[in-house]
């Protein structure tokens, strides 16, 4: 092996890294190691002369290596391979050692974390002495999407992506597409109808040329990466063919199955046949097999024999499909907390004790009540109401950390909403801070005080319970230092929002990474906010975080934007750190073979050969290889062996 | 006693790249403050960590070592953190073998979102290390 003649960059990060670490200290112990030809150490590396620099002291050095001692490789590894890159040697020569997240900033003593981090760079440093020169590996892209989830998130995203001709499959899990916002009934801060804005973009979306629409359907594996996915989908039987069907209703009228209606958060009943809205796209009913008495003419049929359409087909069967597309749109959405973890709450069994979804539904002209606001224990109007803010969120030692954002806007919303429709009646509020950032959105909350006579109480609501045919309710006014006990026809609990069923079943099956409540986790919180850590998947709308309609279209518009500059190349380069085999090391045991997740180790003429297309570079067959044959490149067990010598010397 | 109290315990630390790594990142992000002893290594996933690299450790005068990764279930490789698994039970049973008290190897799971427990896992690796004392066994002796 020829001697290496390495560059070593120690970055101060202003103080970041300086303030507890020796920086040149770091250099001079770099500029003792045997492969090394060239120190430097500046304030801030990353910046335009930092680079520079960089670029120069190679040329200048004739050097084939850089190592730059800085920031996490998930920040600037790019920045300095595209430098190195520049200064005309191969950009994988090049490495990161970590010494500000993994060092500086966790010690504050630094004498012991100048030792750390001479040994994290030094480790960097042997690690270079043996990487290769690699190339990128060109791959074909798939210049088709997914979109997972068809809520307004997956919808917005899904429109942009086809608008840009690139053809998009939408699975939604449900009957219809549309998620929580056809739910809704009026939207703050205009109060503009939620289905009258949706229903046309739901439309828009099922007449698309270039949209493939799946409803009723679920994915189940995904394999492949960035560019080229091939997700298994599998299709739940409707039962009823969507183009037959005409709407009539008439196979509701006769089904004699009574369940509670999901889609009206179970405020009324549905039969096994059913359609979720008026609004819903397909427009098509469904029956939902799990309900429904036994898909057996003998059994009961009453629908199908209804069905003059002849629509209804018992012998439909779940199907599965395979689709290949090269990136993916995550939005699969959020749920309410569970009033059953909340006993001081009712723990949601008392009786007109409403969360916020039921009481849109209430409002909603197409909801049960047609939109007038009924109390569901007696179809009385109520006189008064309590909205309760904060429930479950910002509570820690209970419930969820975190504040769920909206809350405030929706709560200040039901309160004109109710004040709409009952003038004469009286609205209460309690909560902890208004949390009223947005266009508009102060202003309307200040509508809410004094236009329309709503009582805000500062404070938290200790219990409620059922008192003579009403709900009591006991709380503080912190400002006033009293007790509050209101005897309310009717309560709104505006629940915490937590990450939806469907996104944690998708995170396990995209494996992509969750943050510690729950929600999709972004590459970056800043920087990325919209790209998951896995290349090619993308993350829209409450699936990430709590968040409002106009923030979840903004978002799932900069996804599309992602999604569409990703497959307007026509290849990608896949980085090539992958396994490679020493045939003259290897005897045909075949334990690589078996010990690859990605079967793509094959045994041929006696020796372990790796088919790059598949290998993902995990490393597993290089950690059962008894004879050491075989290595993911610029990560082989040789270079690991000297990094752990540095890390103890 | 006092002796072992100043006794600085020499750890390296195999993080998947994907998930520990991601997380010990997060600590540094959130400032959480963990003893300096544990020096990391990045793998591309915990499948990745032979045995020998862990013998390797000690042999290099290593007290303690670490292999950190993603929850089971959520390996990006699918299943690589489930081998690493099975292999680290056999090398905890080799420690044993050879008079290494197995203790002083340790296996977590931390992923990209638990910044502060991967400060917690070093800070107990840490303090349960002290009590053993410097590991000698498979120590080489001092190349002259
Ligand atoms: C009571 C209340 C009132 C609100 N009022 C307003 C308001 O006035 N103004 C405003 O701006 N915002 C309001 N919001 C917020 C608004 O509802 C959300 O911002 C919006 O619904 C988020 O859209 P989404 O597409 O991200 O998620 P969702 O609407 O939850 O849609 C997610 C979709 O993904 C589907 N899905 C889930 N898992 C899977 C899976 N594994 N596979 C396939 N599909 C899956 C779901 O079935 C669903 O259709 C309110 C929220 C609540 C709770
Ligand atoms: S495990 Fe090693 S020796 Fe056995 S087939 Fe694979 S590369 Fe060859
Ligand atoms: S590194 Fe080895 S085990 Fe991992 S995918 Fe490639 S060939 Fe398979």
């Amino acid at each position: 092996m020829t001697k290496k003649r390495t560059g070593v960059f120690v970055c101060h990060c202003g103080t970041n890294i300086a303030a507890t670490v020796d920086v040149a200290r770091v250099a001079k112990e770099m500029a003792g190691e045997d492969s090394v030809a060239f120190t430097k150490e500046y304030v801030y590396m990353c910046s335009e002369p930092g680079q520079e620099s960089v670029v120069q002291a190679i040329k200048d050095n004739k050097l084939d290596s850089i190592v730059v001692t800085c920031c996490s490789p998930n920040l600037h590894e790019k920045t300095f391979r595209d430098n190195a890159k520049r200064a005309g040697i191969n950009n994988f020569t090049c490495e990161i050692a970590n010494i500000r997240e993994q060092c500086s900033w966790v010690h504050n003593d630094k004498a012991k974390g100048t030792e750390k981090a001479i040994k994290i760079s030094r480790s960097v440093v042997r690690r270079v002495n043996r990487n290769q020169p690699l190339e990128s590996i060109a791959v074909n892209v798939t210049r088709r999407a997914m979109v997972i989830g068809g809520g307004i998130a997956g919808i917005q995203a899904a429109l942009d992506i086809a608008n840009a001709g690139v053809e998009v499959v939408l699975v939604e899990k449900q009957a219809t597409i549309g998620g929580r916002m056809l739910q809704l009934s009026e939207t703050f801060p205009t109060l503009d109808c939620s289905q009258c804005v949706l229903s046309p973009k739901m439309v828009e979306l099922k007449r698309h040329p270039k949209v493939k629409l799946m409803t009723y359907s679920e994915v189940q594996e995904l394999a492949g990466s960035v560019g080229n996915f091939r997700v298994k989908i599998l299709k739940k039987p409707t039962f009823v063919d969507p183009d037959k069907c005409k709407l009539c209703d008439e196979c509701t009228a006769v089904c004699p199955v009574v369940v509670p209606n999901e889609y009206e958060i179970n405020l009324t009943t549905r039969r096994a046949i059913y359609i979720p809205y008026a609004q819903s796209i397909p427009a098509s009913y469904t029956l939902d097999e799990s309900t429904c008495l036994g898909l057996n003419p003998v059994v009961c049929g009453k629908c199908k024999d209804v069905c003059e359409a002849d629509a209804i087909n018992y012998d439909m069967r779940p199907e599965t499909v395979t689709e290949d597309v090269g990136a993916i749109v995550v939005a699969t959405g959020f749920d309410l907390y569970d009033q059953a973890n909340m006993p001081e709450m009712g723990g949601g069994k008392v009786e007109d004790v409403l969360d916020g979804l039921q009481f849109e539904r209430l409002c909603s002209a197409s909801g049960a009540t047609g939109g007038h606001i009924l109390r569901p224990s007696d179809h009385k109007e109520p006189k008064n109401v309590v909205f309760i803010q904060c429930v479950g969120s910002r509570d820690p030692a209970k419930h969820c950390a975190y504040c769920s954002k909206i809350c405030c806007m929706y709560t200040a919303k039901h309160a004109q909403l109710y004040k709409h429709h009952v003038p004469d009646g009286r609205a209460y509020v309690f909560y902890i801070d208004i949390r009223s950032g947005g266009k508009g959105y102060e202003e309307f909350v200040q509508r809410t005080m004094e236009d329309n006579d709503t009582l805000y109480l500062r404070g938290r609501v200790s219990r409620l319970y059922r008192h003579n045919g009403k709900v009591r309710v006991l709380g503080t006014d912190t400002l006033s230092g009293q007790n509050v006990e209101i005897d309310a026809d009717m309560v709104v609990l505006a629940l915490a929002m937590v990450p939806s069923k469907g996104t944690t079943e998708i995170a396990k099956i995209l494996k992509i990474g969750r943050d510690k409540d729950g929600f999709l986790a972004e590459a970056h919180p800043k920087l990325r906010p919209v790209e998951s850590v896995t290349g090619g998947i993308y993350l829209a709308g409450a699936a990430q975080a709590p968040k409002d309609i106009p923030e979840t279209v903004a978002q799932a518009g900069a996804a599309a934007a992602k999604v569409i500059a990703l497959l307007s190349q026509s290849t990608l380069s896949r980085p090539p750190l992958i396994a490679k085999v020493r045939p003259s090391h290897c005897t045909g045991c075949g334990m690589c073979v078996d010990a690859c997740p990605f079967l793509a180790i094959r045994l041929e003429n006696g020796k372990a050969i790796v088919n790059e297309a598949l290998c993902e570079g995990c490393g597993s067959c290089s950690a059962t290889c008894l004879r050491a044959a075989i290595d993911v490149k610029n990560v082989t067990q040789l270079q690991i062996f000297e990094m752990i010598e540095a890390c103890l010397a | 006693m006092s002796e072992q109290q100043n006794y600085e315990p020499r750890v390296v630390a195999f993080l998947c790249k994907w998930c520990s790594s991601a997380g010990s990142d997060l600590a540094g992000v959130s400032r959480i403050q963990y003893p300096a002893n544990a020096t990391p290594i990045t793998i591309p996933c915990t499948g990745a960590v032979s045995p020998m690299y862990i013998l390797s450790a000690f042999n290099k005068g290593a007290d303690g070592v670490l292999v950190s990764g993603c929850h089971i279930g959520d390996c990006h490789y699918i299943e690589g953190n489930f081998l690493a698994r099975r292999k680290m039970h056999l090398i905890m049973e080799l420690l044993e073998f050879i008079g290494v008290e197995p203790n002083r190897f340790r296996m977590s799971w931390v992923s990209a979102a638990e910044g502060a427990k991967f400060a917690q896992v070093i800070t107990d690796f840490v303090d349960d290390l002290k009590p053993l004392g410097p590991q000698e066994k498979l120590k080489k002796a001092e190349r002259a």
